[in-house]
């Protein structure tokens, strides 16, 4: 609030005080801090006091103590002995599992739900819009409940297990996936797919450049994609034997081992969030693609890209630049919304901090850690949001 | 000037063949997608239908339809609930008189919800015909409301101080009570359930945090350090951690707190949390309602010789919170949808009553499809009307369409 006032002529007489604007912004800056402080100081010795009459402690000592209460499916070794700290970083491992994998599956129904969405096929439009305005329309806990309470819940007995094959078996216990698990030679193979893979990157980025650079054709995409398939086959060839087993689940006494076990806890979560946030995700699509003018389609094609080129050159790039801001706020809803697995018994990072709460009465602590879990998580992506913005805007000029 | 024999008349119209291939059949590949799709959509309907009409136990549905709307509301007292419900019916439709298209979806949504519950068989003892007339009594109150406005021409402001009024008196006197009256006893809160509370919640909340977001906004864009700076922690604060861990601290934390002589009911932790946690959304959506507003406007005003406050009164929040309204009934619907979570609390809600209605009988342990389905319709309901609601509105308004 700088204003430029004339030099006022010096037989004026003084303003005074209660009028003076520097007088008046002085005395809001002092009467607002005092205010705020004064809350702050308020809140902050009732809280002390009240800590101190319930007896509640304030420190973080207790984290080296011993949890004593079981985490199910852990994810990490652990057994109850061990100490409450690294019970806390089993839950947070948990919870970024899920919204990791949450993230993922979100994304790829988004895209496709999304991409549906602007379909010519009026069918197809429309079972996108269905999607669409079920998943969005109802509470996110109602859906949880839902998949867990009225489908994971009521999948029949072990001895009556849903078969597909060898490869899914489906009951009451969980979901059962036949999963590859690596051989010698498979690790191999791994490293060398990962090597294409940046090998074919690299290609992919220098050769495009190139070409945009000089005009001349480098056939930047069919070249990347030799190098992608290329090294992993003849790796596959050169090496012989199975890069990895198929490990099945099999029907042992009363229960099934071995596969991939998913609890009904952790399915029903992965599939309540990802079909939950997809939906959202297929809205922030859809207008991220609608966002690029017709136009530039138009002229892309009147230049004679092809259309792959088109997507690939000219809408996608400006696509993006609209859709990843809101769908990292997706991802970190979903991450948040991750918490809801306490009301179906998934425990990640709240439903631990709630157990150790309700045992130990160590309340304001591990809320304080809680907090900051989510707080870290938040922050991290607004600074990847930033960076990201601050790099789509050196490109815009 | 006379028609040249040359001119050509228009193409036809298209008819449903050409409609038909444009749609479904532009190429093979879209022809192959077309049928499957279609296919989907036949077995999705057919077993949806089958399901709903054959298969599915609607038992723990039919017989409780008081508990999913009240919860434990005493039932002799219901007719407080039935005054509340004929204020809110009237008021619907003296809105959608006086502000027209942008309430009707919203208007003929409630008549709708008020009649599917006039029309589902239910068989309980507690929905007697009064409770049925009463309901039916409400959906001709929305219509009389509407031929009243459109008779009488009424200022919307009074309309905007009348819908305080009635949910002020309707949360605060006529539902709960009053200490020591004949007519009105009190009722506490622990009795309150169903979709009564889900409501509650949901207005409460975004009517309270309403205020508190535009101070935050407008703290925000503040030049004094001390008041920016708090308006930021708290804002980023709140909007950094899901509304779980709110709600749970409130349950928890906020006796340690306040006082030792503060108690709060549990219903009113609930609500101050829910506001609490809508208000920093609210300030955001302010926040970007007022940056919309061009800088003009307000060196306009000064130059007119206007202060600070009333810059902010008269020139920039009319312009800011009319461009926000859209982004206010998205938060709603937000909003609506979260208060589920307050089950955390132990507070039955809709969804809390679907469970104790599922764990009363254990017959009804595998029903448990139908109960949440339910609620989800009614959920669902509530948010599609909101939302379609907010289209028009964004229209109507014209948002982002300007300039």
């Amino acid at each position: 609030m700088t204003t430029h006032q004339p030099a006022s002529p010096p037989q004026q007489k003084a303003i005074p005080l209660w009028r003076d604007e520097r007088a008046i912004k002085w005395t809001a800056q002092i009467v607002s801090g005092v205010i705020i402080i004064g809350l702050l100081f308020w809140i902050g010795i009732n809280f002390i006091e009240g800590a101190n009459q319930r007896g509640m402690t304030l420190n973080f000592k207790f984290l080296g103590d011993p949890a004593g209460f079981p985490i199910s499916d852990p994810v990490l070794p652990y057994d109850p002995s061990m100490s409450f700290g690294y019970a806390f970083i089993v839950g947070l491992v948990k919870t970024i599992l899920v919204s990791v994998l949450g993230i993922f599956f979100a994304t790829i129904i988004g895209i496709i739900v999304g991409i549906a969405r602007l379909s010519s096929n009026w069918l197809v439009n429309k079972l996108a819009l269905l999607y669409i305005e079920f998943n969005r329309n109802i509470p996110l806990l109602v859906l949880l409940f839902l998949f867990y309470f009225a489908v994971f819940n009521q999948l029949p007995s072990v001895k009556e297990s849903l078969t597909i094959g060898n490869s899914l078996v489906l009951n009451s216990r969980g979901i059962y996936l036949a999963w590859p698990r690596l051989t010698a030679t498979g690790i191999i193979w791994i490293v060398v797919i990962f090597l294409s893979v940046i090998l074919a990157a690299v290609a992919y980025i220098q050769l495009q450049k190139r070409e945009i650079d000089t005009g001349k054709a480098t056939y930047y995409l069919p070249i990347s994609l030799a190098i992608l398939l290329v090294g992993p086959v003849f790796s596959l060839l050169l090496l012989r034997g199975s890069p990895f087993n198929w490990d099945v689940p099999v029907l042992e006494g009363f229960n099934y081992s071995g596969g991939m076990r998913l609890t009904p806890e952790f399915a029903a979560l992965l599939v309540g969030l990802s079909i939950y946030t997809a939906a959202f995700i297929a809205e922030v699509v859809r207008a991220g693609i609608l966002s690029v003018s017709k136009g530039q389609r138009e002229a892309a094609n009147a230049l004679g890209l092809s259309s792959f080129q088109v997507l690939n050159l000219v809408i996608f790039p400006q696509a993006l630049r609209v859709i990843i801001p809101p769908l990292i706020s997706q991802y970190l809803n979903l991450t948040k919304n991750s918490s809801l697995a306490f009301f179906i018994g998934y425990q990640e990072v709240f439903s631990v901090g709630k157990i150790a709460i309700n045992q130990a009465g160590r309340a304001i602590p591990v809320f304080i850690l809680v907090m900051l879990v989510y707080l870290a998580l938040s922050l991290f992506t607004s600074l990847i949001l930033n960076w990201y913005n601050r790099r789509i805007q050196l490109v815009e000029r | 000037m006379a028609v040249t024999e040359t001119t050509s008349r228009p193409p036809e119209p298209p008819g449903i063949n050409a409609w038909l291939k444009d749609n479904f059949f532009s190429s093979w590949i879209n022809g192959i997608i077309s049928v499957v799709s279609f296919l989907v959509l036949v077995w999705l309907f057919w077993e949806v239908l089958y399901w709903v009409f054959v298969e599915a136990d609607w038992r723990p549905v039919i017989q409780s339809p008081v508990l999913f709307l009240f919860g434990q509301y005493p039932r002799d007292m219901l007719w407080r609930i039935g005054i509340c419900m004929s204020l809110i019916s009237f008021l619907v439709g003296v809105s959608w008189g006086v502000w027209g298209d942008l309430v009707r979806a919203f208007a003929i949504t409630i008549g709708a919800v008020l009649a599917m519950f006039v029309v589902i068989p239910f068989q309980s003892v507690d929905w007697t015909p009064a409770v049925r007339g009463v309901l039916v009594a409400n959906i001709l109150l929305i219509y009389i409301g509407f031929i009243f406005a459109r008779k009488i021409p009424i200022k919307s402001i009074y309309v905007t101080v009348g819908w305080l009024l009635t949910i002020g008196i309707s949360i605060f006197v006529l539902l709960p009570g009053l200490e020591n009256s004949e007519i009105l006893p009190k009722i506490p809160t622990t009795l309150w359930g169903g979709l009564l509370v889900t409501l509650i919640l949901a207005v409460g909340g975004i009517v309270l945090s309403f205020p508190i977001g535009v101070l935050l906004a407008l703290g925000r864009r503040s030049d004094l350090p001390f008041v920016k700076g708090f308006c930021i922690a708290f804002i980023e604060l709140i909007r950094g951690v899901p509304l779980v861990t709110i709600l749970f601290m409130f349950s928890l934390i906020l006796q340690v707190f306040l006082p030792a002589e503060s108690r709060f009911d549990r219903l009113l932790r609930a609500l101050i949390a829910i506001t609490i946690f809508s208000a920093a959304y609210m300030a955001e959506n302010v926040r970007g309602g007022l940056a919309a507003v061009p800088p003009g406007q307000i060196e306009a005003a000064r130059a007119l010789g206007l202060r600070g406050y009333q810059i902010n009164l008269f020139i920039v929040l009319p312009q800011a919170l009319k461009a926000v309204i859209p982004a206010i009934v998205g938060q709603f619907i937000s909003l609506l949808k979260d208060t589920t979570l307050v089950i955390i609390l132990g507070i039955n809600e809709l969804l809390g009553i679907g469970r104790a209605v599922i764990n009363s009988d254990p017959e009804f342990i595998q029903l448990q499809l139908e109960v949440y389905l339910f609620i989800a319709l009614i959920f669902w309901v509530f948010s599609y009307a909101m939302s379609q609601s907010s289209y028009r509105l964004e229209s109507v308004l014209g948002v982002g369409e300007r300039y």
